[in-house]
């Protein structure tokens, strides 16, 4: 389309503005609050800019009610591990359906797609019962083990094995190297944007997942981020609310800074995810 | 045979794990619910399908099921009609296309924990700001999570908040794959006006796309848990009772777990149904490419 009438245009900018206020307004108005003085978040007077600035003091509280870092800490050593794990048990899996001829693949490859389609909530119980018998619940592991296998990873990078030419591998088993060695030095650094578009989804997924790290974990001290800022919440009473916004702010912002960072792999990759429902 | 070999020795870890972790549980859960085992209790009797039974005849359970049909009729309709609706305008602007594509895609990525706080501040009955905002217009607010009668609604506003940037990042690329020459062929059999283009190419054209996002967003909001945990618990007076929510308390704050997991049964069965659906939508989609 080359013809673009201004008039059109500007309606459109105009429409995509005014959505725009609405659909930012949570954070800007988080970001807003946690920079003002009590007073001034409890006067009905709309002004984005505090009249005197309190970042200092609502960040400092923010910091010491709440171990936040701690937090942070909690949610990249979870999503990191669970991605390791995931990765190491999916690769050879994937490489395996795509590249290896054996008897059963194609019963595999159907238990993969099946396994796709169970919504993560459901093996919720007995898992529980799991960790439970184990002795494991409230540590690290019982927010790790229990997504160690992904469905979503194998199929995904079981796809990507697949568009590999043959000829290269070939070429490298004449060479002498074995399945094994195939796999690391050839197969894993052309899977590199596969794993970004997975490390991605499973990173997003599992950063912000709740419903697990409220089942599993009691103590304070190992909560996700999404779970610390419940016990901030539930800290604050619902009052202290300058406080409260620097908290959801220090939460939320690596992911959206990850986001700002590399937009198009997380629209990419969380679209794919979502294909997945 | 030596390949076959090495595949299972590379398979091995995946296959014990999907056993363990995903296929046995999910299994168990069934087989759970056929049972009146409580954690931690030393005795499980098999009651066949007595918590099915008592779960049907449960005034919680309906309300709760209720619920989450309502929830899902307010936010699949919302966040695909708005989605498309900002597909098409942003695909038709001449700059800022990624601009507006990302920050409208900002809420599927934060995390919507921190958000529901932000969102409970925003809806502060008097401090809040969309109240602040309302009154400036003259209108009454009101409550918006304590209200009975407006809290399921309130929570779905949210949900289509959260989820309508990412129905507009499939709807893009479903525009994306129309040919521009069907909208010169509309425009010379006399399709003049921007709604009669959308009426006889663009529409018909998204309709495998469509059907996708909607169930996609079905599936999605048929999961709804953490907006309720964070901010109503169910109330006022089961009011925004879901779900995933109820097998939650069954499950893990009373501990009935043979109940929980019937909960678990009747949560899964429409996932799935919901899910066989968006299998054959997805064949057909790329059917038609």
């Amino acid at each position: 389309m080359n013809r673009r009438p201004l008039l059109g245009q500007l309606l459109r900018h105009v429409v995509l503005w005014l959505g725009l206020v609405i659909v930012l307004a949570p954070f800007v108005w988080m970001v807003s609050t946690s920079l003002k003085p009590p007073n001034e978040i409890f006067s009905t007077q709309l002004s984005l800019l505090p009249h005197k600035w309190f970042a200092a003091e609502n960040y400092h509280k923010a910091f010491t009610k709440v171990p936040l870092l701690r937090y942070l800490l909690n949610g990249v050593i979870v999503t990191a591990g669970i991605f390791a794990l995931q990765l190491a048990v999916a690769l050879p899996c994937a490489y395996a359906l795509a590249k290896l001829r054996f008897r059963g693949r194609d019963v595999l490859f159907a238990l993969v797609l099946i396994g796709l389609m169970i919504p993560a909530q459901a093996p919720a119980i007995p898992r529980y019962v799991m960790l439970y018998q184990l002795g494991l619940l409230d540590s690290y592991a019982a927010l790790i083990l229990p997504f160690a296998f992904s469905a979503f990873g194998i199929f995904l990078m079981r796809q990507f094995f697949k568009t590999v030419p043959d000829d290269l591998m070939n070429a490298a088993r004449i060479d002498g190297l074995g399945e094994f060695e195939i796999l690391c030095r050839i197969m894993l650094p052309l899977a590199m944007p596969a794993m970004l578009a997975f490390g991605v989804i499973s990173i997003v997924t599992h950063w912000n997942d709740f419903f697990w790290p409220l089942i599993v974990i009691q103590t304070g001290d190992l909560a996700t981020p999404p779970l610390g800022t419940l016990f901030f919440r539930n800290e604050e009473a619902g009052s202290d609310f300058g406080p409260l916004m620097a908290g959801t702010v220090v939460i939320t912002a690596p992911l959206v800074l990850l986001f700002l960072a590399a937009q198009r792999r997380f629209i990419e990759g969380v679209t794919l995810s979502g294909m997945k429902g | 045979m030596v390949e076959g070999r090495i595949a299972w020795t590379l398979i091995s870890p995946a296959v014990s794990l999907f056993v363990v972790l995903l296929a046995g549980p999910t299994v168990a859960v069934f087989a759970l619910s056929l049972t009146d085992w409580q954690l931690g209790s030393a005795t499980m009797n098999f009651v066949g399908i007595g918590n099915y039974v008592q779960l049907f005849g449960d005034r919680v359970f309906w309300k709760s099921f209720g619920n989450t049909f309502v929830y899902c009729f307010v936010v699949v309709p919302g966040s695909v009609f708005l989605g498309l609706g900002l597909a098409m305008l942003i695909e038709g602007v001449g700059t800022g296309r990624s601009f507006y594509r990302a920050a409208y895609f900002l809420p599927v990525t934060s995390t919507l924990i921190a958000m529901a706080v932000v969102w409970e501040f925003l809806l502060h009955p008097t401090v809040g700001l969309v109240n602040v905002v309302v009154e400036q217009f003259g209108m009454k607010g009101g409550d918006w999570l304590k209200n009975p009668d407006r809290a399921l609604f309130t929570l779905a506003g949210i949900g289509i908040w959260q989820s309508v940037g990412l129905n507009m990042v499939l709807f893009m690329a479903g525009l994306k794959s129309i040919p521009g020459d069907l909208y010169e062929a509309a425009e010379i059999d006399g399709a003049s006006s921007a709604w009669e283009r959308f009426r006889c190419v663009t529409w018909p054209m998204l309709g495998p796309t469509t059907l996708f996002v909607t169930v996609v967003s079905g599936i999605r909001s048929f999961q709804v848990f953490d907006t309720v945990e964070v901010l109503t618990k169910g109330g006022p007076n089961k009011a925004t009772e879901v779900l995933l929510y109820t097998m939650y308390t069954e499950a893990f704050n009373f501990f009935r777990t043979g109940y929980g997991a019937a909960i678990t049964v009747v949560f899964l069965v429409v996932v799935l149904a919901l899910t066989l659906l968006q299998v054959r939508v997805g064949e057909k989609r790329t059917h038609y490419g």
